[in-house]
């Protein structure tokens, strides 16, 4: 038990996915304009980990070595066209501003770095709790970084002015400005792996 | 040619040289130009500077005692990115405009590379881009000279953008700085008395300046005008920041090429990538933008322009 709570707490400190695996920074440099979408994003991601992880870490003895990264895809592949329909169907406003990444899903590092470096090594609650610490990891990221880019960008969290008379930082809300934020919170949190020690 | 070093036996004549020296005759080189823009602007140019001149220096301060590193703030290179930045800016922005800018430009655009002789973009330019993308409102709005209420005018590149004809303004208007524009853009001879200064100390070469200015002018003689060949070059070359962009920030030195070749390929660049940016590109002025990617290219120049060490083929 003790050994699931580490896999699980893994992800979202000290291996975490955005800051210090630096893993599937496409979608989090495209989404991460308002917190809505990063919340969204961030869920819909950690689903996809979560279903592929158990799958990949059941089926594991079956795959042939040499076909495995396809075999990962269509698994992983299933659970997007799920997420996907049910945004279109629950949430279309999420689907539209989420847009492409969605689709994307299916070829993004994290998930598919977690089938190949653990899910295909592990058994299946090793897993699923290694897949659920990496979502929420991203998700913590992703909520970290819109949060930012959304207070600097647009003066709103979620929607909701904060300070009056603030005149928004536009760049922010451009790719630019989340390269710049990204990089400057990795070099943050390298600053506080590299004090510890 | 200058750079072929000869390096004798000892012993060596040591040059009463040092890089706060250099940047300090920047400073003064950098002056008339101020005075220009106070003239020509009124007093708002000159808080516009100050302010800005004193957030470089208090930022640089501030990072360097966080990070205890060595303080070197009064080497005066904080101070010139101070000035360029002003120099950048249109006299008329709210005041706190220029301190964010400032505190960017050292921040973001120096100390996050190391500090002096690190960064690989000029930092005064990192500033002004970063405004230019954030607060587009106050930074496109230029106010016409010697004007006491503060008339709001556009730069002579801006209404030709916008296809007005400008025949009342003459290249001698252009030449002295009766215009909108910039703080420290707009008075050309202020800004090559300074280059001369420069030039007369040997703290700059011709290299980067003059092919900048010329491949600007010959391209925007071929392609500037209604067919080939019909284009304007004089009033592109003295107008927008093209002089103070070529002498005082593409003759950065530690963003821009080492070699007299590495140099002369910067300096083209800048000109093309400038001379396309005002006749295709969105903003009417691209000075900055030339010569922030030329900086990013610097390295790959560098590699490729490396003198051959003697004794080898």
């Amino acid at each position: 038990m003790k050994n699931l709570i580490k896999e699980f707490t893994k992800g979202i400190i000290k291996e975490n996915p955005t800051f210090v695996l630096v893993l599937g920074l496409c979608p989090t440099l495209a989404v991460s304009v308002t917190v809505a979408n990063g919340i969204g994003m961030g869920i819909a991601a950690t689903f996809v980990l979560l279903g592929s992880s158990l799958i990949i870490s059941l089926v594991r003895d079956f795959i042939p070595d040499k076909v495995r990264i396809p075999c990962y895809i269509v698994i992983i592949a299933t659970f997007v066209t799920v997420v996907e329909l049910c945004m279109k169907a629950y949430s279309p406003v999420l689907d539209r501003a989420l847009g492409i990444y969605v689709p994307l899903i299916v070829v993004n590092c994290i998930v598919l770095g977690r089938a190949e470096a653990f899910a295909c090594k592990n058994n299946f609650s090793r897993s699923f709790f290694d897949g659920l610490g990496m979502g929420l990891g991203f998700t913590l990221a992703l909520i970290l970084i819109s949060a930012i880019r959304e207070f600097l960008g647009s003066g709103q969290i979620l929607g909701i002015s904060l300070i009056k008379g603030f005149e928004p930082i536009f760049v922010f809300g451009m790719p630019s400005g989340a390269l710049l934020v990204i990089g400057l919170l990795l070099g943050f949190f390298n600053l506080l792996k590299n004090k510890k020690i | 040619m200058k750079d072929k070093l000869l390096v004798s036996g000892s012993p060596h004549i040591h040059k009463d040289e040092s890089i706060s020296r250099i940047m300090w005759a920047v400073v003064i080189s950098l002056i008339p130009a101020g005075i220009a823009g106070v003239i020509i602007f009124g007093l708002d140019a000159l808080w516009v500077t100050l302010i800005a001149i004193f957030a470089a220096v208090l930022t640089e301060l501030t990072i360097q005692v966080i990070t205890k590193k060595k303080i070197t703030i009064l080497d005066g290179s904080a101070v010139i990115t101070g000035i360029l930045l002003a120099y950048n800016l249109p006299p008329n922005v709210p005041l706190w405009l220029p301190v964010i800018g400032a505190v960017f430009s050292i921040a973001i655009g120096k100390q996050v590379f190391g500090g002096i002789g690190q960064n690989i973009f000029n930092p005064a330019l990192v500033g002004r881009v970063f405004l230019m993308a954030s607060w587009p409102k106050y930074m496109t709005t230029f106010v016409k000279p010697f004007s006491l209420d503060a008339v709001t005018a556009a730069t002579p590149l801006a209404a030709l953008r916008e296809g007005k004809i400008l025949e009342h303004i003459s290249y001698l208007d252009l030449f002295l700085g009766k215009r909108g524009g910039c703080i420290g853009e707009v008075c050309i001879l202020a800004l090559l008395l300074g280059a001369a200064f420069l030039f007369l100390r040997g703290y700059i070469t011709w290299h980067i300046p003059v092919t900048y200015i010329l491949t600007t002018a010959v391209f925007m003689y071929i392609f500037g005008g209604t067919g080939l060949f019909h284009g304007d070059w004089l009033f592109q070359v003295l107008s927008g920041g093209l002089i103070l962009g070529a002498f005082f920030m593409a003759t950065d030195y530690v963003a821009t090429p080492l070699t007299a070749s590495g140099q002369l390929i910067f300096g083209l660049g800048c000109g093309l990538l400038t001379a396309v940016i005002r006749i295709w590109g969105g903003y009417p002025e691209g000075v900055s933008y030339a010569i922030l990617m030329m900086n990013g290219a610097t390295p790959f120049i560098d590699r490729y322009t490396k003198n051959r060490i003697y004794g080898t083929k």
